[in-house]
Protein backbone atom coordinates (compact mmCIF):
# COMPACT_ATOMS: atom_id res chain seq x y z
CA UNK A 1 0.00 0.00 0.00
CA UNK A 2 2.33 2.98 1.31
CA UNK A 3 5.87 2.06 2.05
CA UNK A 4 7.87 5.00 3.21
CA UNK A 5 12.10 4.08 3.15
CA UNK A 6 14.50 5.74 5.31
CA UNK A 7 13.28 9.47 4.02
CA UNK A 8 15.06 12.37 5.67
CA UNK A 9 14.04 15.77 5.10
CA UNK A 10 16.15 18.69 6.07
CA UNK A 11 14.91 22.37 6.31
CA UNK A 12 16.92 25.10 5.85
CA UNK A 13 19.75 23.00 5.54
CA UNK A 14 23.57 24.85 6.26
CA UNK A 15 22.37 27.92 8.03
CA UNK A 16 21.95 28.41 12.03
CA UNK A 17 17.84 27.29 11.73
CA UNK A 18 18.53 24.32 10.30
CA UNK A 19 15.72 21.71 11.32
CA UNK A 20 16.32 17.96 10.39
CA UNK A 21 12.19 16.96 10.26
CA UNK A 22 12.32 13.34 9.25
CA UNK A 23 15.16 11.31 10.48
CA UNK A 24 15.71 7.94 8.49
CA UNK A 25 11.77 7.52 8.73
CA UNK A 26 9.85 4.34 7.58
CA UNK A 27 7.02 2.95 7.31
CA UNK A 28 4.58 0.73 6.19
CA UNK A 29 0.52 1.00 5.74
CA UNK A 30 -1.69 -2.03 5.02
CA UNK A 31 -4.49 -1.76 2.77
CA UNK A 32 -7.19 -0.73 4.52
CA UNK A 33 -4.94 0.44 7.91
CA UNK A 34 -6.63 3.50 9.62
CA UNK A 35 -3.56 5.14 11.65
CA UNK A 36 -3.51 7.41 14.20
CA UNK A 37 -0.29 9.68 14.10
CA UNK A 38 0.24 11.81 17.19
CA UNK A 39 3.38 13.24 18.48
CA UNK A 40 4.56 16.39 20.14
CA UNK A 41 5.63 19.95 18.99
CA UNK A 42 7.82 19.48 15.77
CA UNK A 43 7.78 15.44 15.67
CA UNK A 44 7.59 15.81 12.22
CA UNK A 45 3.72 14.44 11.87
CA UNK A 46 3.05 17.15 9.03
CA UNK A 47 6.19 16.91 7.20
CA UNK A 48 5.68 13.33 7.28
CA UNK A 49 2.27 13.88 5.56
CA UNK A 50 3.10 16.53 3.50
CA UNK A 51 6.31 14.53 1.86
CA UNK A 52 4.12 11.44 0.95
CA UNK A 53 1.91 14.24 -0.57
CA UNK A 54 4.56 15.24 -2.55
CA UNK A 55 4.41 18.92 -1.05
CA UNK A 56 8.28 19.01 -0.84
CA UNK A 57 10.56 16.45 -2.36
CA UNK A 58 12.33 14.59 0.60
CA UNK A 59 15.95 15.00 0.70
CA UNK A 60 16.85 11.09 1.27
CA UNK A 61 14.80 7.45 1.00
CA UNK A 62 11.93 6.65 -1.12
CA UNK A 63 8.20 6.82 -1.00
CA UNK A 64 6.18 3.96 -2.18
CA UNK A 65 2.13 3.91 -3.50
CA UNK A 66 1.14 0.53 -4.69
CA UNK A 67 4.58 -0.69 -5.43
CA UNK A 68 4.95 2.15 -7.94
CA UNK A 69 7.61 4.50 -6.71
CA UNK A 70 6.20 7.98 -6.58
CA UNK A 71 9.53 9.76 -4.63
CA UNK A 72 10.17 12.17 -7.68
CA UNK A 73 5.83 12.20 -8.86
CA UNK A 74 5.07 16.31 -8.56
CA UNK A 75 2.20 17.33 -5.91
CA UNK A 76 -0.50 17.06 -8.62
CA UNK A 77 0.52 13.88 -10.06
CA UNK A 78 0.74 12.28 -6.86
CA UNK A 79 -2.90 13.42 -6.17
CA UNK A 80 -4.44 11.22 -8.47
CA UNK A 81 -3.80 9.12 -5.65
CA UNK A 82 -4.35 10.41 -2.44
CA UNK A 83 -7.59 12.20 -0.81
CA UNK A 84 -6.31 15.50 1.82
CA UNK A 85 -7.88 17.49 4.21
CA UNK A 86 -5.37 19.88 5.58
CA UNK A 87 -5.81 21.67 9.22
CA UNK A 88 -6.60 24.89 8.20
CA UNK A 89 -10.61 24.90 6.72
CA UNK A 90 -9.50 27.38 4.18
CA UNK A 91 -6.71 25.43 2.41
CA UNK A 92 -8.92 22.72 1.07
CA UNK A 93 -11.91 24.17 -1.04
CA UNK A 94 -11.84 27.85 -3.33
CA UNK A 95 -14.05 30.06 -1.43
CA UNK A 96 -14.74 32.31 -4.44
CA UNK A 97 -16.25 29.02 -6.25
CA UNK A 98 -19.71 27.12 -5.68
CA UNK A 99 -20.15 24.33 -3.21
CA UNK A 100 -20.91 22.42 -6.77
CA UNK A 101 -18.22 23.65 -8.35
CA UNK A 102 -15.54 22.83 -5.62
CA UNK A 103 -17.27 19.45 -5.99
CA UNK A 104 -16.62 19.51 -9.92
CA UNK A 105 -12.87 19.91 -9.70
CA UNK A 106 -12.57 17.07 -7.18
CA UNK A 107 -14.76 14.55 -9.23
CA UNK A 108 -11.96 15.54 -11.77
CA UNK A 109 -8.95 14.48 -9.46
CA UNK A 110 -6.58 12.04 -11.69
CA UNK A 111 -8.69 12.62 -14.79
CA UNK A 112 -8.20 14.26 -17.76
CA UNK A 113 -9.89 17.89 -17.65
CA UNK A 114 -10.32 19.20 -21.11
CA UNK A 115 -12.86 21.88 -23.26
CA UNK A 116 -15.92 19.73 -21.93
CA UNK A 117 -18.49 21.36 -19.45
CA UNK A 118 -17.08 21.71 -15.92
CA UNK A 119 -19.83 20.14 -14.12
CA UNK A 120 -22.67 17.81 -16.22
CA UNK A 121 -26.02 17.67 -15.37
CA UNK A 122 -26.26 14.37 -14.01
CA UNK A 123 -23.40 15.19 -11.41
CA UNK A 124 -25.62 17.57 -9.40
CA UNK A 125 -28.06 14.53 -8.60
CA UNK A 126 -25.16 12.83 -6.98
CA UNK A 127 -23.53 15.42 -5.43
CA UNK A 128 -26.80 16.59 -3.83
CA UNK A 129 -26.64 13.07 -2.63
CA UNK A 130 -23.74 12.61 -1.29
CA UNK A 131 -24.24 16.27 0.60
CA UNK A 132 -27.29 15.16 1.95
CA UNK A 133 -25.18 12.42 3.98
CA UNK A 134 -23.34 15.49 5.41
CA UNK A 135 -26.58 16.54 7.05
CA UNK A 136 -25.37 20.23 7.04
CA UNK A 137 -28.54 21.37 5.07
CA UNK A 138 -25.61 21.76 1.90
CA UNK A 139 -27.51 19.58 -0.82
CA UNK A 140 -29.87 22.91 -1.30
CA UNK A 141 -27.39 25.37 -1.51
CA UNK A 142 -25.04 23.97 -4.53
CA UNK A 143 -24.82 27.36 -5.81
CA UNK A 144 -23.38 29.06 -2.92
CA UNK A 145 -20.15 30.08 -2.50
CA UNK A 146 -17.86 28.03 -0.44
CA UNK A 147 -16.51 31.21 1.46
CA UNK A 148 -19.72 31.89 3.43
CA UNK A 149 -19.65 28.38 5.06
CA UNK A 150 -18.64 28.04 8.79
CA UNK A 151 -15.30 26.30 9.22
CA UNK A 152 -16.92 22.69 10.01
CA UNK A 153 -18.87 22.71 6.96
CA UNK A 154 -15.87 23.48 5.09
CA UNK A 155 -13.50 20.53 6.42
CA UNK A 156 -16.94 18.22 5.77
CA UNK A 157 -17.06 19.16 2.44
CA UNK A 158 -13.26 19.23 1.97
CA UNK A 159 -13.98 15.76 3.28
CA UNK A 160 -16.22 14.42 0.61
CA UNK A 161 -14.22 16.44 -2.06
CA UNK A 162 -10.96 14.03 -0.90
CA UNK A 163 -13.10 10.62 -0.67
CA UNK A 164 -15.22 11.69 -4.20
CA UNK A 165 -12.60 9.86 -6.20
CA UNK A 166 -11.57 6.74 -4.06
CA UNK A 167 -8.61 7.71 -3.03
CA UNK A 168 -5.73 5.33 -2.39
CA UNK A 169 -4.41 6.99 0.54
CA UNK A 170 -6.85 9.32 2.72
CA UNK A 171 -4.32 12.13 4.37
CA UNK A 172 -5.53 13.92 7.29
CA UNK A 173 -3.91 16.59 8.77
CA UNK A 174 -5.00 17.83 12.06
CA UNK A 175 -8.35 18.21 10.12
CA UNK A 176 -10.26 19.02 12.97
CA UNK A 177 -7.51 21.16 14.85
CA UNK A 178 -9.17 24.54 13.87
CA UNK A 179 -12.81 23.65 14.99
CA UNK A 180 -14.58 24.07 17.94
CA UNK A 181 -15.15 20.59 20.18
CA UNK A 182 -18.74 19.92 19.15
CA UNK A 183 -17.84 20.48 15.41
CA UNK A 184 -14.28 18.40 15.72
CA UNK A 185 -16.27 15.78 16.99
CA UNK A 186 -18.80 15.79 14.05
CA UNK A 187 -16.02 16.20 11.80
CA UNK A 188 -14.42 13.34 13.32
CA UNK A 189 -17.30 11.16 13.15
CA UNK A 190 -17.57 11.93 9.33
CA UNK A 191 -14.17 10.73 8.95
CA UNK A 192 -14.92 7.73 10.18
CA UNK A 193 -17.92 7.13 8.79
CA UNK A 194 -15.95 7.79 5.09
CA UNK A 195 -13.37 5.49 6.19
CA UNK A 196 -15.23 2.51 7.18
CA UNK A 197 -17.62 3.03 4.17
CA UNK A 198 -15.30 3.34 0.88
CA UNK A 199 -12.94 0.68 3.29
CA UNK A 200 -10.50 3.71 3.03
CA UNK A 201 -6.57 3.23 4.03
CA UNK A 202 -5.95 6.47 6.17
CA UNK A 203 -3.56 8.33 7.80
CA UNK A 204 -4.60 10.73 10.41
CA UNK A 205 -2.74 13.27 12.06
CA UNK A 206 -4.09 14.24 15.27
CA UNK A 207 -2.67 16.04 18.41
CA UNK A 208 -5.74 14.78 20.77
CA UNK A 209 -3.93 11.58 22.38
CA UNK A 210 -7.88 10.41 23.03
CA UNK A 211 -9.26 11.08 19.53
CA UNK A 212 -5.65 9.12 17.96
CA UNK A 213 -6.41 5.75 21.22
CA UNK A 214 -10.28 6.10 19.91
CA UNK A 215 -9.84 5.94 15.98
CA UNK A 216 -8.36 3.86 13.30
CA UNK A 217 -6.83 0.52 13.90
CA UNK A 218 -3.23 1.50 14.43
CA UNK A 219 -1.35 4.35 16.52
CA UNK A 220 1.66 5.40 15.35
CA UNK A 221 3.60 8.07 18.19
CA UNK A 222 6.72 10.19 16.25
CA UNK A 223 9.73 12.10 18.04
CA UNK A 224 12.12 14.31 16.62
CA UNK A 225 11.87 12.85 13.61
CA UNK A 226 11.39 9.36 14.02
CA UNK A 227 8.30 6.75 14.49
CA UNK A 228 9.33 5.75 18.66
CA UNK A 229 5.81 3.62 18.76
CA UNK A 230 3.79 1.78 16.46
CA UNK A 231 0.62 0.00 18.39
CA UNK A 232 -2.31 -1.71 16.57
CA UNK A 233 -4.62 -4.50 16.76
CA UNK A 234 -5.69 -5.50 20.37
CA UNK A 235 -3.34 -3.73 21.90
CA UNK A 236 -4.87 -0.84 20.63
CA UNK A 237 -7.91 -1.28 21.81
CA UNK A 238 -6.97 -1.93 25.47
CA UNK A 239 -4.77 1.76 25.37
CA UNK A 240 -5.25 3.96 27.66
CA UNK A 241 -3.76 8.04 27.79
CA UNK A 242 -2.08 7.27 30.99
CA UNK A 243 -0.05 4.22 29.32
CA UNK A 244 0.43 6.25 26.07
CA UNK A 245 2.20 8.82 27.97
CA UNK A 246 3.81 6.11 29.91
CA UNK A 247 5.26 4.37 27.21
CA UNK A 248 6.48 8.21 25.78
CA UNK A 249 8.33 8.92 28.22
CA UNK A 250 10.09 5.01 28.15
CA UNK A 251 10.47 5.10 24.10
CA UNK A 252 12.11 8.91 24.45
CA UNK A 253 13.29 9.68 27.32
CA UNK A 254 11.11 12.57 27.70
CA UNK A 255 8.42 14.28 28.81
CA UNK A 256 5.62 14.36 26.49
CA UNK A 257 5.82 18.06 25.27
CA UNK A 258 2.90 19.34 23.04
CA UNK A 259 0.98 22.38 24.49
CA UNK A 260 -1.77 21.52 22.54
CA UNK A 261 -2.04 17.73 23.34
CA UNK A 262 -1.87 18.35 27.02
CA UNK A 263 -4.53 20.85 27.20
CA UNK A 264 -7.42 18.70 25.64
CA UNK B 1 -21.30 66.48 -27.66
CA UNK B 2 -22.85 63.57 -29.24
CA UNK B 3 -19.47 63.07 -31.53
CA UNK B 4 -17.55 62.90 -28.43
CA UNK B 5 -19.51 60.36 -27.02
CA UNK B 6 -19.97 57.78 -29.83
CA UNK B 7 -16.08 58.25 -30.35
CA UNK B 8 -15.32 57.41 -26.89
CA UNK B 9 -17.68 54.36 -27.20
CA UNK B 10 -15.82 53.52 -29.98
CA UNK B 11 -12.58 53.44 -28.32
CA UNK B 12 -14.00 51.97 -25.55
CA UNK B 13 -15.45 48.72 -27.13
CA UNK B 14 -11.93 48.23 -28.69
CA UNK B 15 -10.08 48.96 -25.31
CA UNK B 16 -12.64 46.44 -23.48
CA UNK B 17 -11.02 43.44 -25.47
CA UNK B 18 -7.55 44.45 -23.45
CA UNK B 19 -10.31 45.01 -20.10
CA UNK B 20 -11.22 41.60 -20.17
CA UNK B 21 -7.43 40.39 -20.77
CA UNK B 22 -6.18 42.47 -17.94
CA UNK B 23 -9.14 40.64 -15.65
CA UNK B 24 -7.65 37.18 -16.37
CA UNK B 25 -4.58 37.69 -15.10
CA UNK B 26 -5.49 40.66 -12.38
CA UNK B 27 -9.32 39.30 -11.20
CA UNK B 28 -9.10 35.06 -12.43
CA UNK B 29 -5.12 34.45 -11.54
CA UNK B 30 -4.32 36.84 -9.00
CA UNK B 31 -1.25 38.01 -11.08
CA UNK B 32 -0.98 42.08 -11.72
CA UNK B 33 0.61 41.33 -15.39
CA UNK B 34 2.70 44.16 -16.83
CA UNK B 35 3.36 42.05 -19.99
CA UNK B 36 0.48 43.72 -21.24
CA UNK B 37 1.89 47.12 -21.61
CA UNK B 38 4.69 45.69 -23.95
CA UNK B 39 1.94 43.07 -25.68
CA UNK B 40 -0.51 46.30 -26.67
CA UNK B 41 1.76 47.67 -28.39
CA UNK B 42 3.14 44.07 -30.24
CA UNK B 43 -0.39 43.41 -30.94
CA UNK B 44 -0.36 47.38 -33.16
CA UNK B 45 3.18 47.15 -34.53
CA UNK B 46 2.22 43.35 -35.67
CA UNK B 47 -1.02 44.45 -37.38
CA UNK B 48 0.92 47.95 -38.68
CA UNK B 49 3.49 46.25 -40.37
CA UNK B 50 1.61 43.48 -41.69
CA UNK B 51 -1.08 45.81 -42.79
CA UNK B 52 1.79 47.82 -44.62
CA UNK B 53 3.35 45.01 -46.39
CA UNK B 54 0.14 44.27 -47.91
CA UNK B 55 -0.93 41.62 -45.95
CA UNK B 56 -4.82 41.07 -45.52
CA UNK B 57 -6.17 43.58 -42.08
CA UNK B 58 -8.34 40.01 -41.04
CA UNK B 59 -4.89 38.37 -41.05
CA UNK B 60 -2.41 40.71 -39.90
CA UNK B 61 -5.17 40.84 -36.75
CA UNK B 62 -4.44 37.33 -36.24
CA UNK B 63 -1.12 37.37 -36.26
CA UNK B 64 -1.22 39.97 -33.71
CA UNK B 65 -3.03 37.50 -32.11
CA UNK B 66 -0.15 34.90 -32.17
CA UNK B 67 2.00 37.40 -31.01
CA UNK B 68 0.62 38.38 -28.22
CA UNK B 69 -0.08 34.54 -27.13
CA UNK B 70 3.50 33.92 -27.57
CA UNK B 71 4.42 37.33 -24.92
CA UNK B 72 2.27 35.56 -22.46
CA UNK B 73 3.57 32.36 -22.63
CA UNK B 74 7.27 33.81 -22.08
CA UNK B 75 5.98 35.60 -19.17
CA UNK B 76 4.43 32.28 -17.95
CA UNK B 77 7.91 30.29 -18.43
CA UNK B 78 9.82 33.12 -16.41
CA UNK B 79 6.91 32.81 -13.71
CA UNK B 80 6.46 29.22 -12.92
CA UNK B 81 9.57 27.47 -14.59
CA UNK B 82 12.63 30.14 -13.60
CA UNK B 83 10.24 31.26 -10.56
CA UNK B 84 10.91 34.63 -11.02
CA UNK B 85 8.15 36.10 -8.99
CA UNK B 86 5.27 36.88 -11.46
CA UNK B 87 5.33 40.91 -11.42
CA UNK B 88 8.86 40.87 -12.51
CA UNK B 89 8.03 38.27 -15.15
CA UNK B 90 6.04 41.14 -16.33
CA UNK B 91 8.32 43.64 -16.66
CA UNK B 92 11.08 41.64 -18.08
CA UNK B 93 8.72 40.66 -21.21
CA UNK B 94 7.22 44.07 -21.25
CA UNK B 95 10.65 45.49 -21.48
CA UNK B 96 12.35 43.00 -24.04
CA UNK B 97 8.95 43.58 -26.19
CA UNK B 98 9.97 47.19 -26.69
CA UNK B 99 12.81 45.90 -28.40
CA UNK B 100 11.28 43.94 -30.33
CA UNK B 101 8.25 45.78 -31.03
CA UNK B 102 11.18 48.41 -32.77
CA UNK B 103 12.40 45.42 -34.87
CA UNK B 104 9.08 44.42 -35.85
CA UNK B 105 8.34 47.76 -37.00
CA UNK B 106 11.93 49.17 -37.95
CA UNK B 107 11.45 52.50 -36.78
CA UNK B 108 9.09 54.41 -33.44
CA UNK B 109 5.99 54.15 -35.60
CA UNK B 110 4.49 53.27 -38.67
CA UNK B 111 1.31 55.40 -40.13
CA UNK B 112 -1.49 53.53 -42.01
CA UNK B 113 -3.29 55.94 -44.05
CA UNK B 114 -5.25 55.39 -46.90
CA UNK B 115 -4.64 51.65 -46.29
CA UNK B 116 -7.18 49.11 -45.82
CA UNK B 117 -8.25 48.16 -42.40
CA UNK B 118 -10.78 46.26 -40.44
CA UNK B 119 -13.03 48.72 -40.59
CA UNK B 120 -13.08 49.69 -44.33
CA UNK B 121 -15.89 46.82 -45.63
CA UNK B 122 -18.27 48.61 -42.69
CA UNK B 123 -17.37 51.67 -44.20
CA UNK B 124 -17.79 50.09 -48.00
CA UNK B 125 -21.28 49.88 -46.49
CA UNK B 126 -21.75 53.03 -46.17
CA UNK B 127 -20.43 53.88 -42.38
CA UNK B 128 -19.36 56.71 -41.30
CA UNK B 129 -15.93 56.23 -39.78
CA UNK B 130 -16.89 55.97 -35.85
CA UNK B 131 -20.14 53.59 -36.44
CA UNK B 132 -17.43 51.21 -38.62
CA UNK B 133 -15.65 51.09 -35.42
CA UNK B 134 -18.39 50.38 -33.22
CA UNK B 135 -19.56 47.59 -35.09
CA UNK B 136 -16.95 45.97 -35.58
CA UNK B 137 -16.27 46.71 -31.72
CA UNK B 138 -19.67 45.07 -30.89
CA UNK B 139 -18.62 41.65 -32.92
CA UNK B 140 -15.56 41.24 -31.50
CA UNK B 141 -16.59 41.98 -28.06
CA UNK B 142 -19.40 39.69 -28.26
CA UNK B 143 -17.09 37.22 -29.84
CA UNK B 144 -14.51 37.44 -27.01
CA UNK B 145 -17.44 37.63 -24.24
CA UNK B 146 -19.09 34.50 -25.83
CA UNK B 147 -16.06 32.62 -26.43
CA UNK B 148 -14.71 33.27 -22.49
CA UNK B 149 -17.95 32.59 -20.76
CA UNK B 150 -17.89 29.48 -22.71
CA UNK B 151 -14.00 28.71 -21.68
CA UNK B 152 -14.24 29.43 -18.21
CA UNK B 153 -17.15 27.33 -17.58
CA UNK B 154 -15.67 24.38 -19.04
CA UNK B 155 -13.38 21.93 -17.35
CA UNK B 156 -10.09 23.52 -18.20
CA UNK B 157 -11.54 27.00 -17.40
CA UNK B 158 -12.38 25.99 -14.18
CA UNK B 159 -9.54 24.65 -13.56
CA UNK B 160 -7.97 27.65 -14.26
CA UNK B 161 -10.05 30.31 -11.78
CA UNK B 162 -9.64 27.75 -8.74
CA UNK B 163 -5.43 28.15 -9.51
CA UNK B 164 -6.35 31.71 -8.74
CA UNK B 165 -8.57 31.06 -5.84
CA UNK B 166 -6.75 28.46 -4.13
CA UNK B 167 -3.54 27.22 -5.70
CA UNK B 168 -2.77 24.40 -3.16
CA UNK B 169 -6.75 22.94 -3.32
CA UNK B 170 -5.92 22.77 -6.94
CA UNK B 171 -2.84 21.25 -6.94
CA UNK B 172 -4.26 18.62 -3.83
CA UNK B 173 -7.08 17.93 -7.08
CA UNK B 174 -4.20 16.72 -9.34
CA UNK B 175 -4.40 19.94 -11.52
CA UNK B 176 -0.77 21.08 -12.55
CA UNK B 177 -1.23 25.42 -11.17
CA UNK B 178 1.74 26.22 -13.76
CA UNK B 179 0.30 25.10 -16.47
CA UNK B 180 -2.95 26.81 -15.47
CA UNK B 181 -0.59 30.19 -14.79
CA UNK B 182 0.98 29.93 -18.29
CA UNK B 183 -2.89 29.10 -19.88
CA UNK B 184 -4.31 31.91 -18.72
CA UNK B 185 -1.11 34.61 -19.03
CA UNK B 186 -1.48 32.99 -22.82
CA UNK B 187 -4.94 34.05 -23.71
CA UNK B 188 -5.07 37.60 -21.66
CA UNK B 189 -1.86 38.64 -23.67
CA UNK B 190 -3.25 37.33 -26.91
CA UNK B 191 -6.65 38.98 -26.16
CA UNK B 192 -4.22 42.51 -25.59
CA UNK B 193 -2.40 42.11 -28.57
CA UNK B 194 -5.68 41.67 -30.79
CA UNK B 195 -7.18 44.69 -28.95
CA UNK B 196 -3.67 46.89 -29.82
CA UNK B 197 -4.01 45.85 -33.43
CA UNK B 198 -7.50 47.01 -33.39
CA UNK B 199 -6.62 50.20 -32.00
CA UNK B 200 -3.58 50.69 -34.07
CA UNK B 201 -6.20 49.97 -37.09
CA UNK B 202 -8.67 52.67 -35.89
CA UNK B 203 -6.15 55.65 -35.21
CA UNK B 204 -4.36 54.64 -38.68
CA UNK B 205 -0.72 54.35 -37.02
CA UNK B 206 1.11 52.40 -34.75
CA UNK B 207 3.20 53.51 -32.04
CA UNK B 208 5.92 51.96 -30.08
CA UNK B 209 5.07 54.16 -26.99
CA UNK B 210 1.30 52.91 -27.45
CA UNK B 211 1.86 50.65 -24.16
CA UNK B 212 3.08 52.97 -21.72
CA UNK B 213 0.17 53.56 -19.04
CA UNK B 214 -2.04 50.55 -20.67
CA UNK B 215 -2.17 48.37 -18.11
CA UNK B 216 -3.33 51.54 -15.32
CA UNK B 217 -5.99 52.37 -18.11
CA UNK B 218 -7.22 48.32 -17.58
CA UNK B 219 -7.00 48.25 -14.80
CA UNK B 220 -9.19 51.23 -14.11
CA UNK B 221 -11.81 50.04 -16.63
CA UNK B 222 -11.88 46.77 -14.57
CA UNK B 223 -12.52 48.67 -11.57
CA UNK B 224 -15.23 51.10 -13.04
CA UNK B 225 -16.88 48.44 -14.45
CA UNK B 226 -17.32 45.78 -10.75
CA UNK B 227 -18.01 48.78 -9.49
CA UNK B 228 -20.34 50.52 -11.22
CA UNK B 229 -21.94 47.32 -12.97
CA UNK B 230 -22.21 44.48 -10.87
CA UNK B 231 -20.15 41.30 -10.10
CA UNK B 232 -22.96 39.01 -9.42
CA UNK B 233 -21.56 36.27 -12.02
CA UNK B 234 -19.42 35.47 -14.46
CA UNK B 235 -21.20 36.34 -17.32
CA UNK B 236 -22.36 39.49 -15.91
CA UNK B 237 -18.49 40.33 -14.94
CA UNK B 238 -17.77 40.15 -18.58
CA UNK B 239 -20.18 42.45 -19.93
CA UNK B 240 -19.17 44.76 -16.63
CA UNK B 241 -15.68 44.84 -18.07
CA UNK B 242 -17.24 45.80 -21.61
CA UNK B 243 -19.50 48.53 -20.21
CA UNK B 244 -16.31 49.68 -17.69
CA UNK B 245 -13.62 50.17 -20.15
CA UNK B 246 -16.70 52.64 -22.25
CA UNK B 247 -17.35 54.54 -19.38
CA UNK B 248 -13.61 54.86 -18.76
CA UNK B 249 -13.35 56.10 -22.00
CA UNK B 250 -16.48 58.82 -21.83
CA UNK B 251 -15.06 59.93 -18.52
CA UNK B 252 -12.21 60.35 -19.90
CA UNK B 253 -13.42 62.24 -22.77
CA UNK B 254 -15.83 64.64 -20.83
CA UNK B 255 -13.05 65.58 -18.50
CA UNK B 256 -10.60 66.69 -21.60
CA UNK B 257 -14.13 68.62 -22.64
CA UNK B 258 -14.03 70.82 -19.60
CA UNK B 259 -10.64 71.79 -20.20
CA UNK B 260 -7.99 69.34 -18.67
CA UNK B 261 -4.40 69.19 -20.36
CA UNK B 262 -4.03 65.90 -22.26
CA UNK B 263 -1.20 66.48 -21.22
CA UNK B 264 -2.70 65.09 -17.35
CA UNK B 265 -4.52 62.12 -18.49
CA UNK B 266 -2.79 59.25 -16.65
CA UNK B 267 -1.80 61.56 -13.53
CA UNK B 268 -5.61 61.79 -13.83
CA UNK B 269 -5.97 57.43 -14.53
CA UNK B 270 -3.36 56.79 -11.98
CA UNK B 271 -5.04 59.46 -9.26
CA UNK B 272 -8.21 57.32 -10.20
CA UNK B 273 -7.36 53.76 -10.06
CA UNK B 274 -5.59 54.70 -6.46
CA UNK B 275 -8.49 56.04 -4.69
CA UNK B 276 -10.91 52.76 -6.53
CA UNK B 277 -8.22 50.09 -5.10
CA UNK B 278 -7.98 52.03 -1.87
CA UNK B 279 -11.99 52.29 -1.70
CA UNK B 280 -11.96 49.13 0.89
CA UNK B 281 -9.62 50.63 3.03
CA UNK B 282 -10.95 53.83 2.88
CA UNK B 283 -14.62 52.39 4.13
CA UNK B 284 -13.15 50.68 6.71
CA UNK B 285 -11.76 53.93 8.20
CA UNK B 286 -15.02 56.18 7.38
CA UNK B 287 -17.80 53.41 8.85
CA UNK B 288 -16.42 50.97 10.91
CA UNK B 289 -17.95 47.20 10.45
CA UNK B 290 -20.76 47.18 12.87
CA UNK B 291 -20.37 44.04 15.57
CA UNK B 292 -22.98 42.90 17.36
CA UNK B 293 -22.06 40.81 20.79
CA UNK B 294 -25.05 39.50 22.16
CA UNK B 295 -25.69 38.94 25.69
CA UNK B 296 -23.39 35.70 27.24
CA UNK B 297 -21.53 35.14 24.46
Amino acid sequence: MLKVNGIYKVFYPGTVNEKIALKNLSLELEEGDFVTLIGGNGAGKSTLLNSVAGVYPVDKGSIFIDNTEVTKYSEHRRAALLGRVFQDPMMGTAANMGIEENLALAYRRGQSRGLSWGIKNKERALYRELLSHLDLGLENRLDAKVGLLSGGQRQALTLLMATLRKPRILLLDEHTAALDPKTADKVLKLSDKFIEDDKLTALMVTHNMRDAIKHGNRLIMMHEGKVILDIKGEEKKKLTVEDLLKRFGKASGEEFANDRALLS
Amino acid sequence: MLDIILGAISLGLLWAVMTIGVYITYRILDIADLTVEGSIAMGAAIAAKAISAGINPFAATALALVGGLAAGLITGLLHTKLKIPALLSGILTMIALYSVNLHIMGKANIALLRMDTVYTPFIRLGMDNTAAVISLGLVCVSVVVGLLYWFFGTELGSAIRATGDNPNMVRAQGINTNVMKIVGLIISNGLVAVSGALISQSQSFADVQMGTGSIVIGLASVIIGEVLFGKRNFFNRLIALVLGAITYRIIIALVLKLGMPANDLKLFTAITVAIALALPELKKYFRPAKISIKEGE
